[in-house]
């Protein structure tokens, strides 16, 4: 009987071959607008994860605070409070710290050859590339020795090295930072922007000893980027690492920081926040559409029934019964679902493609919201034609019958 | 065996602040095998007593034996087996669906009888050489002529073997050639054995019947039987 009224319901929907697209075109639209959406939104939640991540993972940043505390105080992080023993006392003491990483940095012009370049020469620990998810594409990376012995070596950005040396090979080659000559020992993979919009390329990396004696001349640290072991445990670490640095600067109860600990996970937990926000937003205002496609259906299923009281009116006087007439009419109603529903799927995917190639978004294609849409899209054919249904089942075949 | 048994039945329509007596105190026993005519002038109350006979609809009050089943007190769903199995319903209009071929409209009954694909097919097939239209089956409505159509709708009414055949004016949308047709099958289906009811308000028509019942303002005024 139900492969009967599938077959009655398929007809149906048949003889009315444009009334049936019209129909179901509220809910291809509706359905595939969810899915492009959500898609959209769940891409630009990629993108802002990956480019976060990209920082490094459980990643804990402590700069010193001003340079004075009074009067005219400079930026946060010219203060000469962190020194590269607080690093090393970090890693020692704090329990959950799987790696610490000291650095300092400032700008200066790099010559090689008759080529030169300006960029961030960034003095820091072997322990820094790991901290930072940067990965070693030539050649290899500085060793604590290195440090030690403050050798003149260095690791350059993929973008410096393109900069520097157009097709040639920069492991080997000396380069002069500052006047002062260097040896590349390697160069790194390229990470491109960051979540800020900086090249993150544009880099080179030397021993922070070297740096601090031989470039900068100074004794203290710009910051300490400190990896914990899992993004539970951060919160903790954040806060035994705030404590072991008060005492460490003999800072009084009342004194307030002379340094400040950023975590970045607190900052990926805020941007994902705010891109599932929008994702919501946009699935909302999607489902929205698909509401609307529902009451086309039911419209459509309504004029239907009116229009064929008459041939109901004979299906009853041959002997349908109530359940034959109502499944006759919510089968067709979950038909327009069911098929509306996987043309839009068809819709939502073609639709994610394209704006994905065309205006360049990341767009990421749920399965959970296809699931999703589809699911709704029968249950909304299903629940605007149960009023329909019961409409023509519940009719009387003398009065349908006599119906013109 | 009585095929149906009415007594006093009646059908009250409430009509704004009129209350009009469509049936008052209608009893009427038809034997099986029987050719009964319903005659009476419009307005008479002759198509609402056929559709109670049908069980298309129920009486205001009074009791309705069908093969010796009452049937006045059925509920909608009782009321569509019945006339599922036990009724062969022809309509003045035809009433056939026009988007199906004559064989899938001869089938439709058994389709809410629950027989199956391949059965329905041999049933209605039969039906329709009954009627002499196995050449046609495949044929929609509108591409049939009137007197062919009431064939197409005489054979869906025997599909299911009834033991009553009803018609409301069979031959009121024919031309005489065509009426004088599917007279001919009424009797012969009653030459067969099956009890046939029929409304008409032509006395020629009736005159194919063995027994004339005569409807005025809701009661029965006359009742013939002709010899032999």
């Amino acid at each position: 009987m139900l492969v009967e009224s599938i077959m009655i319901a398929l007809e149906g929907l048949k003889a009315n071959k444009l009334r049936s697209i019209l129909t179901m075109l509220g809910i291809i639209i509706g359905v595939g607008a969810v899915i492009a959406m959500v898609s959209i939104g769940m891409g630009v939640r990629d993108k802002v994860q990956s480019s976060i991540a990209g920082l490094g993972s459980n990643l804990l940043i402590v700069s010193p605070g001003a340079a004075s505390q009074g009067g005219s105080r400079q930026a946060a992080g010219s203060g000469i409070t962190l020194t590269a023993k607080d690093a090393t006392a970090i890693a020692r003491q704090v329990q959950g710290v799987t790696l610490v990483a000291p650095m300092v940095s400032r700008q200066y012009q790099i010559v090689y050859g008759n080529q030169n370049w300006t960029t961030s020469v960034q003095g820091t620990t072997p322990e820094y590339l790991d901290i930072r998810n940067f990965t070693v594409e030539e050649g290899g990376f500085f060793t604590s020795q290195d440090s030690e012995a403050r050798a003149r070596v260095a690791v350059l950005g993929k973008t410096t090295a393109d900069n520097l040396f157009s097709g040639v090979s920069p492991v080997g080659k000396t380069i002069r930072i500052n006047k002062a000559p260097f040896r590349v020992v390697g160069v790194l993979g390229s990470k491109g922007q960051s979540a800020g919009g900086m090249d993150q390329d544009d880099v080179i990396l030397v021993p922070i000893t070297t740096a601090q004696e031989r470039l900068l001349g100074i004794t203290y640290v710009q910051n300490i980027n400190i990896q914990a072991a899992s993004s539970e445990t951060i919160d903790q670490v954040q806060e035994d690492v705030t404590s072991l640095l008060r005492q460490r600067h003999n800072l009084a109860a009342n004194v307030p920081d002379d340094f400040r600990v950023q975590n970045m996970v607190a900052v990926m937990a805020t941007a994902t926040e705010a891109t599932d926000t929008i994702t919501l937003l946009l699935g909302v205002i999607a489902a929205i559409s698909l509401l609307v496609g529902g009451i086309g259906i039911m419209n459509i299923m309504l004029v239907s029934v009116t229009e064929r009281t008459r041939e109901i009116g004979i299906r009853k006087a041959l002997g349908a019964r109530y359940g034959n007439i109502l499944l006759q009419f919510l089968i067709e109603a979950i038909v327009i679902g069911v098929v509306g529903g996987l043309m839009g799927i068809g819709l939502g995917v073609g639709a994610s493609y394209i704006i994905s190639a065309v205006a360049g978004w990341n767009t990421v294609i749920s399965s959970l919201a296809i699931v999703t849409a589809f699911g709704f899209s029968v249950l909304i054919g299903l629940f605007f034609g149960i009023y329909p249904a019961r409409k023509a089942a519940l009719l009387d075949p003398i009065d349908a019958l006599r119906y013109e | 065996m009585e095929a149906i048994s009415l007594s006093d039945i009646k059908k009250i329509y409430q009509m704004g602040d009129n209350v009009v007596h469509a049936l008052d105190g209608v009893s009427l026993a038809i034997a099986g095998g029987e050719f009964t005519a319903i005659m009476g002038p419009s307005g008479s109350g002759k198509s609402t007593l056929m559709n109670i006979l049908g069980c298309l609809d129920r009486p205001t009050s009074g009791s309705y034996r069908l093969d010796g089943q009452e049937v006045a007190t059925l509920s909608d769903d009782e009321l569509a087996v019945t006339r599922n199995k036990k009724i062969g319903f022809v309509f003045q209009s035809f009433n056939l669906l026009p988007r199906m071929s004559a064989l899938q409209n001869v089938a439709l009954p058994l389709v809410y009888a629950g027989v199956e694909k391949a059965e329905r097919i041999v049933r209605a097939s039969r039906s329709l050489a009954m009627v002499g239209l196995d050449t046609r089956m495949d044929h929609r409505p509108n591409e049939l002529s009137g007197g062919q159509r009431q064939r197409v709708a005489i054979a869906r009414a025997l599909v299911n073997d009834p033991t009553i055949v009803m018609a409301d004016e069979p031959t009121g949308n024919l031309d005489t050639k065509s009426s004088n047709e599917v007279m001919e099958i009424f009797r012969q289906l009653n030459a067969q054995g099956r009890t046939i009811v029929l409304v008409t308000h032509e006395p020629d028509i009736a005159e194919n019947a063995r027994r004339v019942v005569t409807v005025r303002d809701g009661q029965i005024v006359r009742d013939e039987r002709k010899a032999g």
